[in-house]
């Protein structure tokens, strides 16, 4: 008998312009002792799975067909009282965000208690014995004063093990866990990946994961369910999944993911996914506007974007006296130089100061020290407003938030238009509406777009929009500051393709940031490696992959997680 | 509160001339001098500012313009009737507005807590000195039950006089007080059912569900404490904008407190009294923004790091 | 047009009032106010301002259901014999008038004060922040009052009548714009961080052109629902502060005015001259707030 089972499952979120199916018909198998990741990419309805599993659903959300048998026993349609019972006692969730899944005001002590206490028959005193012993299983030294703490007082790392604690110490068969190690950083998901794998060995409870990467699957489950819009189009071992997939969606998702071990020229186009871009007319850039480089200088040296020395501070403790002001430096004595028509990648962990760098670059911040050279100009000595524009009109950029890079209340013409007109780079208006058709035409969105908001459009459809913006004062020089990792692997693959093309055809030069290592290496010439502001290494991005030589960037390298081949 | 103070004086200094309003019209100049002399107006303007703030600090705010009387008598002497009136509205609105509050935001869809929501809104459209005249309308003129003005009979404590020790005094207390906490009251319900939402969609209340933890303690010891630490403030602050308030009661009931005092001196342009109550509503805000700290210092231990 | 129409028409605002019988009501409530007191000349039946047309002889009647009542008078007189009916129209003309300009009026004040602390932060925003902080330790009503007062004293005596209108629109404004500029500048905090505000940037935008054309639009939402609820407070503190005898004087009455002189008559028994333009005043407040809450709800992308 298997531990969980799920037949049927159909869950549906009614609203008033019918309902939306989030998962169709849902059959899974869980045994004790077992690993199972739910892998997909986003509005497949895999964190569904796990919230209507324990009755969690967001309103309107509700399960018209389905059943749920935990060690043979149906728990669907339960009483909210009797499904209290289960929840935490038989089976734990664990939550994607562990800076939000604490309550702030209570301390670890009194939330372990509380739970450990409500399902478990034992005193206050033992129930206190217990939640210091699960802190010390979970890996957070000195448990017994910790406990005492509030979630304020842990790191991020620390507070997700705590999530972990919680879910586990009212010692439940099952655990849920929504995409656990997606907020933190590499070095930290790789620990906690750790913990999870030990815990599942020495308790015995089943577990399924929920995730949305790749690597993640294959560094931890045994076997793997692929969902694709509400279906679940294949179930296997992982070993089988990664390798040998059956389904045509499967095969698609893991050859867009990028392969940390060789690079290829393009990513493989993939077929299966719907939104694959409008096939572009295709312009020719020696004649058309966009190729029309004539306003800008060759270049003056083999660089052409230089920066020596930057640094920039944030103020973290305010005080009228200067002495008494404490900073963090966020970019510190940080070198380099991007040669004309080349990728330039830098690489770090959050915190790292990688987008600070870039946003000196583009002029949002101004730096506390250092110079920024572009074609041998130095922008930190220029002062007015009219030479600063000549050099920021032939550097753009484009953002990681599809949603929020976008002005909401503006349509995608007048988005798209708004650096033309105020650059005047077109002589009339009939020139710029037919400017930007072409623009969106060129980055696969079709002219038809001009007209919309950028709402209505899905992610990968908005960093078009974006990179549309971008071209459209023909920049010389492209920053692009994560542009994909807010993506879903299938359309970062296409988003990716789609700026490799741009990069040749227009001879573009590209400061391309990352935190994710594969991509880096798809993309980019040149690697930098940052940490805690600090520039580590510089190589040419195949030697760095090949033969890293600081400590920091053989670290990076070891926590990659490769996918299991066949 | 030396900002205040200095508004207070500029409103002094700048606004109407104290003398035309102290004397007739046929006072002659030399008396107006020696009166402008008396009052030491003649003085440099830091001079006059620096002994306007020491007085202040002493409780002297100087003679009422209009009734030749010293401020802090006057004061003195409302003082206890606005404040009995504010405490205890302050007492109904939380008493009442808080467990409501909860309630609709708990239930937000049952009966009961529609009922709730309609009535709020009826409570902030209703104008304070509408609900004081309906009322009176009611129980003082068609019912008779309760007398439509005054404090009723006092008993003195000290220099306190107090209306909570009469049946009079409460008598004419009932309806004031509960002119004045409608309002608070609905602010109050609103308030927290706002926040409590927000609350119960966080992420830590969904993993105490999914913890398995009782709803009554999600629902008090998680949720409620966690709405606190953003209403408490705004709650301190409308409790102490009742004193504020109770100028509109006050006057309906010709309720004999601080308000009515005020009302009648901006009326007459009497401004000793108009700083001076200016003053103190600046100290009762002082007092309740440090009650209102020291709460969320004990609330919440994010504050409590350094 | 048609276009935005047809948008119109789809939303999800236009449903959500569809499905929501109150706020229909409530605001077909609010036009019919509006457009019977814009237009109280030609909708009143007499003009209480016109001499000719009121006689004392009439003073007093109560409403036509009661046994003195008359059908000239649907409402009953006043102790000067005029048209309760019609002196609610007019009155209510007056309030909506005090309410919509010093609204707007805050709302300017709030909406600049706000983008700018929002935007330049450092101590541009502390100070601002923090006059908005000591204004907004007092109640509105204390700050009217007080504008009210020291207007008093500094304009002369005799202009007071004439001037009381404008005195008051100033006096409910600087007392209503702290909420427009910590809401205003709260979301222009947010946006500015935001990365289309940073392409504007990187683009090469002046700074006035980011405020206005970009960040501007995506805070105005929230200004339009306090600009709604602040509609029923402006009406609210204007009546109170007729009625305390400080506001809108006799001569061109509002509601609170009409109120304040009814008052005196509660006593003898003549209700109705109290009590018809309080319930005008409650229901005009009320379908206003309705609205308001209505639009909160409605544009909160969290409730739906």
């Amino acid at each position: 008998m298997s531990l969980l089972k799920i037949e049927g499952m159909r869950v549906e979120f009614p609203s008033r312009r019918g309902s939306i199916v989030a998962t169709k018909d849902v059959n899974l198998e869980l045994a004790a002792g077992e690993i199972l990741g739910i892998v997909g990419e986003s509005g497949a309805g895999k964190s569904t799975i796990a919230n209507a599993i324990l009755d969690l659903l967001d309103p309107p959300g509700i399960m018209p067909k389905g059943k749920i048998f935990l060690e043979g026993e149906r728990i669907d349609g339960l009483s909210l009282d009797e499904m209290r019972k289960i929840r935490g006692r038989r089976i734990g969730m664990i939550f994607q965000d562990p800076l939000t899944s604490l309550n702030p005001l209570q301390t670890i002590e009194e939330q372990l208690v509380e739970t450990i206490v409500t399902h478990l028959d034992v005193s206050v005193a033992r129930a206190l014995e217990r939640a210091i012993e699960m802190l010390d299983k979970v890996g957070i030294p000195d448990p017994a004063i910790r406990i005492k703490h509030y979630p304020h007082q842990f790191s991020g790392g620390m507070r997700q093990r705590v999530v972990i604690a919680l879910s586990l110490c009212a010692d439940p068969d099952v655990i849920l866990a929504d995409e656990p190690t997606t907020a933190l950083d590499v070095s930290i998901q790789a620990q906690i990946l750790d913990l999870m794998r030990k815990l599942v060995k020495e308790t015995g409870v089943g577990m399924i994961i929920i995730t949305h990467d790749m690597g993640v699957i294959s560094d931890i489950c045994d076997r793997v369910m692929v969902m694709y819009r509400g279906d679940v189009v294949e179930v296997g071992t992982t070993q089988k999944i990664l390798g040998n997939p059956d389904h045509p969606y499967t095969k698609s998702l893991i050859s867009a993911v990028p392969r940390p071990d060789k690079r290829i020229d393009r990513f493989p186009l993939v077929e299966y996914i719907e939104e694959a871009g409008v096939a572009h007319k295709s312009i020719d850039v020696k004649t058309h506007w966009l190729g029309k480089s004539r306003d800008f200088d060759n270049s003056k040296s083999e660089f052409l974007v230089s920066v020596k020395n930057l640094e920039m501070r944030f103020r973290t403790v305010n005080s009228i006296f200067p002495s008494k002001r404490k900073y963090l430096r966020a970019v510190d004595d940080v070198s380099f130089d991007i040669r004309a028509g080349e990728v330039f990648g830098l690489v770090g962990e959050s915190g790292s100061g990688k987008s600070t760098v870039a946003r000196m670059i583009s002029g949002i911040y101004t730096p506390h020290a250092g110079n920024i050279f572009f074609d041998g100009a130095d922008l930190t000595a220029l002062s007015s407003r009219k030479a600063v524009n000549h050099y920021r009109r032939q550097m753009q950029m484009i953002f990681q938030d599809p949603f929020s890079s976008l002005n909401g209340r503006m349509r995608v013409a007048d988005i798209v238009a708004e650096p033309i007109k105020f650059h005047k780079l077109a002589s009339s208006n009939a020139e710029v509406k037919s400017i930007v058709n072409d623009l969106l035409d060129h980055v696969g969105l079709g002219a038809i777009a001009a007209k919309k908001f950028p709402h209505e459009f899905s992610g990968g459809q908005r960093q078009r929009i974006s990179i549309a913006r971008a071209l459209a004062t023909r920049p010389r020089f492209l920053i692009c500051d994560e542009p994909t990792s807010a993506l879903d692997v299938s359309i970062q693959a296409q988003v990716l393709n789609l700026l490799k093309d741009l990069q040749e055809e227009l001879s573009l030069t590209m400061l391309f940031i990352s935190h994710d290592l594969p991509v880096i290496r798809q993309v980019c010439d040149r690697v930098a490696v940052m940490r805690d502001g600090k520039l580590v290494e510089v190589a040419d991005s195949e030697d760095l992959f090949k033969n890293p030589q600081s400590d920091y960037a053989k670290h990076l390298l070891d926590l990659m997680p490769r996918l299991v081949s066949a | 509160m030396l900002t205040v103070a200095l508004i207070a004086f500029a409103l002094f200094q700048f606004v109407g001339d104290p003398i035309s309003n102290l004397v007739g019209q046929d006072t002659s100049t030399e008396e107006r001098e020696q009166l402008k002399q008396d009052l030491g107006l003649n003085d440099s303007i830091v001079v006059q500012f620096g002994r306007f703030v020491g007085n202040a600090v002493q409780g002297e705010f100087g003679r009422s313009y209009r009734l030749r009387k010293p401020v802090k008598e006057l004061i003195a002497e409302r003082f206890p009737a606005t404040l009995e009136l504010s405490l205890l509205s302050a007492f109904l609105a939380l008493l009442i507005g808080i467990p409501m509050g909860v309630y609709t935001a708990l239930n937000r869809n049952s009966w009961l807590s529609q009922g709730f929501m309609t009535l709020s809104l009826i409570g902030i459209s209703l104008p304070t000195f509408l609900i004081g005249i309906f009322l009176i309308l009611f129980f003082g003129v068609m019912l008779q039950w309760l007398p439509t003005f005054g404090r009723g009979d006092t008993v003195s404590i000290g220099w306190w006089t107090t209306g909570f020790l009469t049946v009079s005094g409460w008598k004419s207390l009932i309806m004031p007080a509960i002119t004045l906490a409608i309002f608070q009251m609905t602010l109050i319900v609103r308030l927290i059912r706002a926040e409590m939402l927000e609350v119960l969609r966080s992420d830590y209340i969904k993993f105490a569900r999914a913890r398995g933890l009782k709803e009554r303690s999600i629902s008090f010891s998680h949720a409620l404490k966690n709405t606190l630490v953003p209403v408490i403030t705004i709650i301190g602050l409308q409790i102490g904008s009742l004193i504020a308030f109770a100028i509109i009661t006050e006057s309906v009931f010709q309720w004999p407190g601080m308000g009515l005092l005020f009302i009648q001196a901006i009326e007459e342009v009497d401004i000793p009294i108009m700083s001076a109550y200016l003053l103190l509503i600046a100290f009762v805000f002082v007092v309740i923004n440090l009650v209102v700290d020291i709460l969320y210092y004990s609330i919440d231990p994010r504050l409590r790091m350094d | 047009m048609r276009d935005f129409a047809r948008r119109f028409f789809a939303s999800d605002i236009w449903w959500s009032y569809k499905s929501s019988p109150l706020v229909v009501v409530a605001s077909i409530i609010t036009a019919i106010i509006i457009f019977s007191s814009v237009f109280a000349t030609y909708v009143a039946p007499y003009n209480p301002f016109d001499l000719t047309q009121f006689d004392l002889m009439d003073s007093l009647k109560p409403p036509v259901w009661m046994a003195d009542g008359t059908s000239k008078f649907l409402l009953g007189t006043d102790d000067q014999g005029r048209d309760v009916l019609s002196t609610i129209l007019y009155g209510s003309r007056v309030s909506l008038l005090v309410g919509f300009f010093s609204v707007i009026f805050a709302m300017i004040i709030g909406i600049v004060v706000g983008l700018v602390a929002g935007y330049s932060g450092g101590w541009v925003d502390a100070v601002l922040m923090r006059v908005a902080d000591v204004q907004l330790s007092f109640p509105a009503i204390l700050i009217a009052l007080l504008v009210d007062g020291v207007a008093r004293g500094l304009l002369p005596k005799n202009s007071h009548d004439e001037l009381a209108v404008y005195v008051l629109i100033v006096a409910i404004a600087l007392s209503f714009w702290v909420q427009y500029a910590r809401t205003v500048r709260s979301s222009t905090m947010v946006e500015r961080t935001k990365e289309y505000v940073q392409a504007a940037q990187v683009i090469g935008l002046p700074q006035p052109l980011i405020l206005f054309r970009h960040i501007l639009p995506n805070v105005m939402g929230p200004v339009l629902v306090i600009a709604t609820i602040q509609l029923a407070l402006a009406v609210i503190t204007e009546a109170t502060l007729s009625f305390l005898g400080v506001g809108v004087p006799p001569t061109s009455p509002s509601l609170g005015t009409l109120i304040r002189v009814g008052n005196d008559y509660l006593f003898s028994g003549e209700w109705w001259i109290t009590v018809f333009p309080g319930v005008a005043l409650v229901i005009l407040v009320l379908a206003v707030n309705i609205l308001g809450d209505w639009l909160r709800d409605a544009l909160n992308p969290k409730l739906r």
